[in-house]
């Protein structure tokens, strides 16, 4: 029982991790970022050639990976995104494009297999009451909550924050003031693929670097993002929880090849249910139903 | 140049020929009856004659087209309704899988099969996706993409159907001619009927949905429901060409809820320009035998795939039969301001 509950806590603070990226960049620019998954991979990727081609040391590699996903994040905005803004459907096929193209571009490479993978940061691990978990879980676990937390300070008490919701509320009224609308969706796409390579360089480490995890990432982000209401980040982590107690449940008591089951059969069941997520409120009416 | 670009502009005007061939007056010239005619009978016996010509390899390239023709008309159709699907690899699996379990676990022959599997695949799929009709634009998109992962998932994990090994040595067509007319003939129907339905009333209440369905709503026309009709008839298509695929390979397998399912029809709509039916038709047989061709690049075909969608939603966004049809139809000149 103990066991469920740290693991299903663990578990669920990696998916938040996973849909925080993705979350933010569509509750601040409106821009479902389907190449979310993509990105994801690709900044493990990225990261694994700075330490083994580049031979950069640990410490250096991963803020150099997270700065390098942010840059690509906004030159996505600013090669594609920028030309078909405003039309919600062209913005998701060209994202989901993009992210399908990196990922069998990575396969078409070689990326599979064991061959890939990130080294841990922290070995060993610790017993609970005998329950075996590992530090680097842990570590995951301590850096979820610190982020989630910046993430709050910084959309709530940043002028840059500040401005993202503001365009996320009313563009509009946000351009009379002064924000420009292009230039924080391309910062909102950049923080998005900066904090998928957060993720990517924390949780990787513990299983394999392999282009296939990418759509299962996109999956639980997107999963995530839609159960708890795509623009609400309290919704996101509560969703997190449900869907990761799922996930842990099933695969204690059913088998762990279920697992990837609870995350469609969530989306499924509460966009035919509650189209607007748990906590969606705006955008409820006119854009969903 | 700057100046010259104020003072004249560009002015589209309709060819004379068009003006004149709208109208009853067409049967008095043979040009103007030709100028209609070739555009609609030249493709028809094109894709008739294509099969006796290609034979072997290329002839299953035709095949192959003509199964992607079908699941982008399929998607056109659910698109000029405003139902946005990623996931006409869900469409294409339950015919399959239909089709599959039938020839398998019943022995029926794919002369009963397939039909069986487009009806009742064509149901199974409006009555799954019910539900969510209420849904619009991208949240529509998202459950349909979630659809065949969905199903593909559990199929593996239940092992029902085969599990992930897939049902094998199904029994195929006998005759030789029968795969390549039969995908050409449902093709040709599909493309010159939906044409049909979405100009008849029944087409102009689905058009009005996608455009403003509270307007419909308003009309007191019952949306969901007709949804529900629309979903059934691009489902029907669907499932008839994953059916066909089953028999043409003699397999199913989890792979027919693959990704290449959803993204090809989606490609080729765009690449031909949606909303025409002939331009889906048009795109899939441009980028099939093209990729083929490419097939040095063997994994990246997916990519290639990706890139040609990404250029044309940026670059094309009318799509290569909007573009032929304007020329076709209209001249162009420049005009003073």
């Amino acid at each position: 029982m103990l066991s469920l509950f740290i693991y299903g806590v663990i578990q669920s603070v990696t998916l938040a991790l996973y849909a925080l990226g993705f979350s933010l960049t569509y509750g601040i620019s409106g821009v479902a970022n389907f190449a979310h998954g993509g990105l994801y991979i690709l900044s493990g990727f990225i990261a694994w050639s700075l330490m083994n081609t580049l031979r950069l040391p640990i410490y250096l590699a991963l803020p150099l990976t997270v700065v390098i996903a942010g840059l690509i994040g906004f030159a996505l905005y600013w090669g594609l995104l920028v030309r078909i803004r405003g039309i919600p459907l062209a913005e998701v096929v060209v994202t989901f494009a993009a992210g399908i193209a990196i990922l069998e571009f990575l396969v078409w490479i070689g990326l599979y297999g064991f061959y890939y993978n990130l080294p841990i940061f922290i070995k060993g691990g610790i017993e609970i009451q005998g329950v075996a978990v590992d530090y680097q879980r842990l570590f995951v676990l301590g850096i979820g909550v610190i982020l989630a937390v910046l993430l709050w300070l910084f959309v709530h008490h940043t002028k840059i924050g500040l401005a993202f919701r503001g365009i996320a509320q009313n563009e509009h009224t946000a351009l009379t003031f002064g924000i420009e609308s292009d230039w924080t969706g391309a910062l909102s796409l950049a923080v998005g693929s900066a904090l998928s390579a957060i993720a990517a360089v924390l949780i990787l480490p513990m299983g394999v670097l392999e282009s296939t995890v990418g759509y299962e990432v996109l999956i639980f982000a997107v999963a995530v993002a839609i159960v708890g209401g795509l623009e609400s980040i309290p919704g996101m982590i509560i969703a997190s929880f449900i869907i990761g107690f799922g996930q842990i449940a099933v695969a204690k008591y059913i088998g762990s090849k279920w697992m990837v089951i609870v995350p469609l059969g969530a989306i499924a069941f509460i966009l035919a249910v509650r189209p607007s997520g748990l906590l969606g409120k705006f955008k409820e009416l006119e854009e969903r139903v | 140049m700057a100046e010259a670009n104020l003072k004249f502009r560009r002015e589209r005007l309709d060819r004379g020929i068009k003006a004149r061939s709208d109208t009853i007056y067409v049967i008095s010239s043979y040009r103007e009856i030709l100028y209609l005619l070739l555009p609609r009978v030249l493709p028809v016996v094109g894709l008739l004659v294509l099969p006796l010509v290609l034979t072997g390899y290329w002839g299953k390239v035709l095949i192959y087209a003509c199964i992607l023709g079908l699941l982008a008309l399929s998607w056109d159709f659910l698109a000029s309704c405003g139902m946005f699907s990623l996931g006409q690899a869900f469409f294409f699996g339950v015919g399959s899988f239909i089709a599959g379990a039938l020839a398998k676990y019943l022995q029926w022959p794919p002369l009963l099969t397939i039909p069986v599997a487009t009806l009742g695949g064509g149901i199974l799929c409006a009555a799954f996706l019910s539900p969510v009709v209420r849904l619009r634009g991208i949240y529509f998109a998202m459950i349909t993409l979630v659809g065949p992962m969905l199903f593909s998932r559990l199929i593996i994990a239940t092992e029902y159907l085969g599990g992930s090994h897939g049902l094998s040595s199904l029994t195929p067509f006998t005759n030789k001619w029968v795969p390549p007319y039969l995908a050409v003939g449902a093709l040709l129907v599909c493309l010159f009927g939906f044409r049909r339905i979405i100009n008849e009333d029944y087409g102009l209440v689905l058009n009005a949905i996608r455009d403003d369905d509270r307007a419909v709503m308003s009309a007191a026309i019952n949306i969901y429901w007709r949804k529900i009709q629309a979903l059934f008839i691009a489902g029907s298509v669907g499932c008839f060409a994953g059916a066909f695929m089953t028999h043409q390979y003699q397999f199913v397998g989890p792979s027919a809820f693959a990704l290449d399912y959803s993204i090809l029809p989606l490609t080729a709509a765009a690449l031909g320009g949606a909303g025409t039916f002939a331009g889906a038709v048009f795109g899939s047989l441009i980028l099939v035998p093209l990729s083929e061709a490419l097939r040095v690049l063997a994994g990246l075909r997916i990519t290639f795939y990706c890139i040609v969608l990404i250029i044309c939603i940026i670059g094309l966004p009318e799509g290569i039969f909007h573009y032929l049809q304007r020329k076709y139809q209209q001249f162009e000149r420049l005009t003073e301001i």
